[in-house]
């Protein structure tokens, strides 16, 4: 157990090291001087090379790497460009955003993906099944940038229409400052990320369910005289739920980096907002930070499924 | 009254003996696989919504020249209303106009182009990387394998979205930087199915027969081995083209695809969600379009697995029978 987790930890660990490295090449195969980008166009060549200075560009190539990733590892993620703040302080700012976002879409996706896959399973071809697998294919098959504009146009802007105004178009209101209003900003986005989402879950609780209550401990459970509902929940869900688990950690972990989609047609504030404002300003430190940042979630969440799996299922011996 | 299995199983056989008596024939896995999705009407179906956008992107300029609307011309006087807002659906611009006044119809063709050359140019890119690495890590195993094998974790593990952002804001975007970052974070999940298959194929008898006459390690390689991975790799390759297409749609949406004015249905969806609330038309017809093209290649995908491997369960159609 603690053999298999150090060696875990140790990919991952490697893994945001290949990361680092990667995203500081990025600074010097950008196409644009940062220095000279920074300085304006009218700046003279001394200013340019005091800005070069003080960024310490102009040091060693394996200096200026060391200090980006003792920096880096010290929860130092350098300076934004277009407005000098620290890129932690930025993150901070777009990391509740993000994570209201996350959280809120991850219980209704379970909820809505686990629950229609188990329902599918128990009643095999039934018209329960085909709406299922029907639903699957349809939000599977939906960009989420689509069902996003297509929630926008039929939820927020025809009810608007019609007077009734349950769904805001875009914003965000802190949790801290008004609860109510927090949620009632994010159940669009909340729908959007869950629907397309559930669809993956749907099909993965379906097909492991199918397989799982196909085997020999099921027939027994059911034939020692276990009432049907504690076979399929207690013995059978619990095993199927494997896949959903890593699926879900992948899912969790990619969308904390920033739901970029959906925070862009929502006009969320969030990380994903933040890149893609930090992309349109060329700000190359936020961009790296962030995918870091990222990276670190999806490492973070990989190592935590991996724990889960011995909890969930007695057979897995994490070796 | 005892029932009795083997007479059931003997008059079973008896009643489908009369097609069995004709002739015998041997059939190769692709023949069965060919005969099973010809009788699949889902298959047969979603083929032919395909073949049906194919035709129609291939006929984009042909349907323009007829309408004699261009992809990028702007209709000032006829295509926006006095205020300046896109016209609806009606007989001059079947699908409406957008909010430059173009023709809604005939760009929707012209994006379908992009779409399906992005999703099969990407895909195919994605298949030739996974299998050629897949490849050389399952036949080689030890030191080729590990690092082969733990480059395809990093890359399967990495959130691809904020990547290619990343990669867009180095190289700017375009259609080729699209194709090329969609194939990146693709082909490491063609290449764990291959590399899988090909460490129990190469155990086969037929590999140390091939050995032993002397074929060297490529022969062994792309000539006895890859044929017998040929079927889960088409498999997977059918179902990475709509996920493809999705992805460029969604890079084009965030403006780090392929650049306006070029027609594509994210850049499309991008430019009309100002306007959803004037021009539902403007959404609608390049929404639909994008969501019927992902629903029948993910229907199609689904078939073809089947169609190999008929025991596994179906993931999107609940079949009769």
């Amino acid at each position: 157990m603690l053999r298999f987790l150090v060696r875990r930890i140790l990919f991952g660990a490697v893994v945001l090291w290949l990361v680092a490295t990667a995203v500081f090449a990025m600074y010097f195969i950008a196409p644009h001087d940062v220095a000279r980008t920074l300085a304006g166009r009218q700046a003279s060549a001394e200013t340019v090379a005091a800005i070069r200075h003080n960024l310490g560009l102009d040091r060693p190539l394996l200096v200026q790497y060391g200090s980006f990733l003792w920096k880096a590892l010290h929860g130092n993620l350098g300076y934004s460009y277009t407005n000098s703040q620290p890129v932690t302080t930025l993150i901070g700012q777009g990391l509740p955003v993000t994570a209201s976002l996350v959280a809120g879409g991850a219980i209704l996706w379970l909820v809505i993906g686990v629950s229609t896959g188990v329902l599918a399973s128990t009643h095999p071809r039934s018209v329960m099944d085909r709406s299922a697998t029907a639903f699957s294919l349809f939000f599977y098959s939906m960009p989420t940038f689509l069902l996003g504009e297509v929630l926008l146009l039929v939820l927020f802007f025809r009810l608007h229409l019609s007077g009734i105004d349950w769904f805001p178009g875009a914003g965000y209101v802190a949790l801290t400052e008004n609860p109510m209003e927090w949620a009632r900003h994010l159940l669009l986005p909340w729908l959007t990320i869950a629907l397309v989402t559930a669809a993956t879950y749907v099909r993965l609780t379906r097909g492991s369910m199918l397989d799982v209550l196909g085997e020999d401990y099921i027939r027994t459970a059911r034939a020692k005289g276990l009432s049907r509902r504690r076979v399929i929940y207690r013995h059978g869900l619990r095993a199927a739920l494997t896949p959903v688990v890593t699926q879900f950690g992948i899912d969790v972990g990619t969308l904390l980096g920033g739901a970029i989609v959906t925070e862009n047609v929502f006009g969320l504030p969030g990380l994903g907002e933040l890149v893609m404002t930090a992309l349109s300003k060329q700000d190359l430190p936020t961009i790296i930070g962030l995918v870091l940042l990222a990276s670190a979630f999806v490492v973070v969440a990989n190592l935590v499924v991996d724990i889960l799996y011995s909890v969930l299922d007695a057979r897995v011996r994490l070796s | 009254m005892t029932l009795t299995p083997p007479a059931t199983a003997e008059a079973a056989a008896a009643r489908v003996e009369p097609a069995a008596v004709d002739t015998i024939e041997g059939r190769s896995p692709w023949q069965l696989a060919f005969v099973r999705l010809r009788h699949d009407r889902v298959a047969v179906g979603s083929s032919a919504v395909i073949c049906l956008i194919v035709l129609l992107a291939v006929l984009a300029p042909v349907v323009a020249h007829l309408l004699g609307h261009g992809p990028n011309q702007q209709f000032r006087t006829t295509g926006l209303s006095a205020e300046g807002i896109p016209v609806g659906p009606g007989s001059t611009f079947l699908f409406g106009t957008d909010d430059l006044g173009r023709d809604v119809l005939v760009r929707v063709l012209y994006g379908a182009r992009i779409s399906l050359l992005v999703g099969v140019v990407a895909s195919g890119l994605a298949v030739v990387l996974g299998v050629i690495i897949g490849l050389a890590a399952g036949y080689f195993s030890g030191a080729v394998d590990t690092v082969l094998s733990r480059f395809m974790d990093v890359v399967l593990s990495l959130p691809y979205l904020i990547f290619a952002i990343a990669l867009v804001s180095l190289l700017g975007p375009s259609l080729m930087v699209s194709v090329a970052v969609i194939a990146f974070f693709s082909w490491a999940s063609v290449g764990r199915i291959v590399r899988g298959q090909v460490l129990s194929i190469k155990e086969k008898e037929f590999v140390e027969a091939a050995r032993s006459v002397g074929a060297g390690h490529l022969r062994i390689m792309f000539v006895d081995i890859l044929p017998n991975v040929l079927a889960p790799t088409i498999v997977y390759a059918t179902m990475l083209i709509p996920l493809s297409i999705v992805f460029e749609s969604t890079l084009s949406f965030l403006g780090i695809g392929v650049l306006p004015p070029t027609a594509t249905w994210g850049n499309m969806l991008s430019e009309s969600i100002a306007y959803y609330r004037v021009a539902w038309w403007f959404v609608a017809f390049p929404g639909l379009a994008l969501l019927i093209t992902t629903m029948a290649f993910n229907l199609l995908g689904d078939c073809v697995r089947d169609a190999f491997d008929p025991r596994g369960n179906r993931l999107f159609v609940a079949v009769e029978d």
